[in-house]
């Protein structure tokens, strides 16, 4: 064997085991990053395409990605972008009339028809459905800044590199989605104003 | 200038103070007033309650057929 060969022979086996290093993990990654995909779609079948997408992506393009730096980050922006790729459905324009509901709205109105005044029995008025279906009522845009936070527990400076926007863009919109969840939460849970 | 009113702030600040993205002037300020207004504790309390109850109850599991079709999306060995 000659000397070129030998050295390409290892950068074989070097690269090999690289990719498959790349895999393993992001593979372990992937429960973590199905908690996010499922709540940026309606649907379980959207959330499974899309993950696996977003795999037949990643393991193509592995060589794009630099190790040591957040995988989880890397894959979700993968997501996300064939997310909006897919010509996600037309965005409902937000119920402007609506949104000027401050932070206390959702309390109030649930301490109003429950009767009690103790925040622990308000909040166990909500149901898991009341929250999966508030979600869903969410604009996307909103949506997606509220999951990849308060559910992916990201940064919001990983939040906006995972979105492509500005830090600011990201916690405009977590703050208005957070608000626009509990008018709709406050509209499942307790019913229209 | 508009009359000033702490519960209005307070609610005004209830993320960021809960996000710990407020100055800390500011975090002094909301946290005198959280400590002499029951109003407005209960719903801090309330919000914190809620960010825990909504980040539990989004959780579904990936099914473990989908985790097996991810896998086989590896490169084969050669």
């Amino acid at each position: 064997m000659t000397e070129s060969a030998d050295t390409q022979a290892r950068q074989i086996a070097v690269e090999a085991r690289d990719r498959i290093r790349f895999e393993e993990e992001a593979l372990e990654l992937a429960d973590q990053v199905y908690r996010v995909a499922r709540r940026l779609v309606r649907t379980k079948e959207e959330a499974e395409d899309l993950m696996q997408e977003t795999y037949a992506r990643a393991f193509r393009s592995w060589r794009s990605f630099t190790p040591g730096t957040n995988l989880r980050a890397w894959l979700l922006r993968i997501l996300t972008n064939l997310n909006i790729d897919r010509g996600r459905r037309v965005q409902r324009e937000p119920d402007v009339g609506h949104l000027e509901e401050g932070d206390y709205f959702l309390y109030n109105r649930l301490e109003e028809a429950t009767g009690a005044s103790d925040e622990e029995r308000v909040v166990e008025r909500l149901s898991q459905d009341d929250v999966v279906g508030a979600l869903s009522e969410v604009p996307h845009d909103f949506r997606d800044a509220i999951v990849l936070v308060d559910i992916g527990d990201f940064s919001y400076q990983e939040a906006a590199q995972i979105l492509g926007i500005p830090v600011g863009t990201v916690m405009s919109r977590l703050h208005r989605g957070r608000r626009i969840l509990k008018r709709e939460l406050a509209e499942t849970a307790v019913g229209g104003a | 200038m508009a009359a000033y009113d702490p519960c209005v702030w307070c609610e005004e600040v209830l993320q960021p103070y809960l996000d710990r993205h407020l100055s800390e002037r500011e975090r002094v300020e909301a946290q005198a007033h959280l400590d002499s207004c029951g109003y407005c504790a209960k719903r801090y309390r309330f919000e914190a309650n809620l960010r825990q109850f909504v980040r539990q109850a989004a959780v579904e599991e990936m099914a473990p057929e989908l985790k097996q079709k991810l896998s086989a999306l590896r490169t084969p060995l050669l």
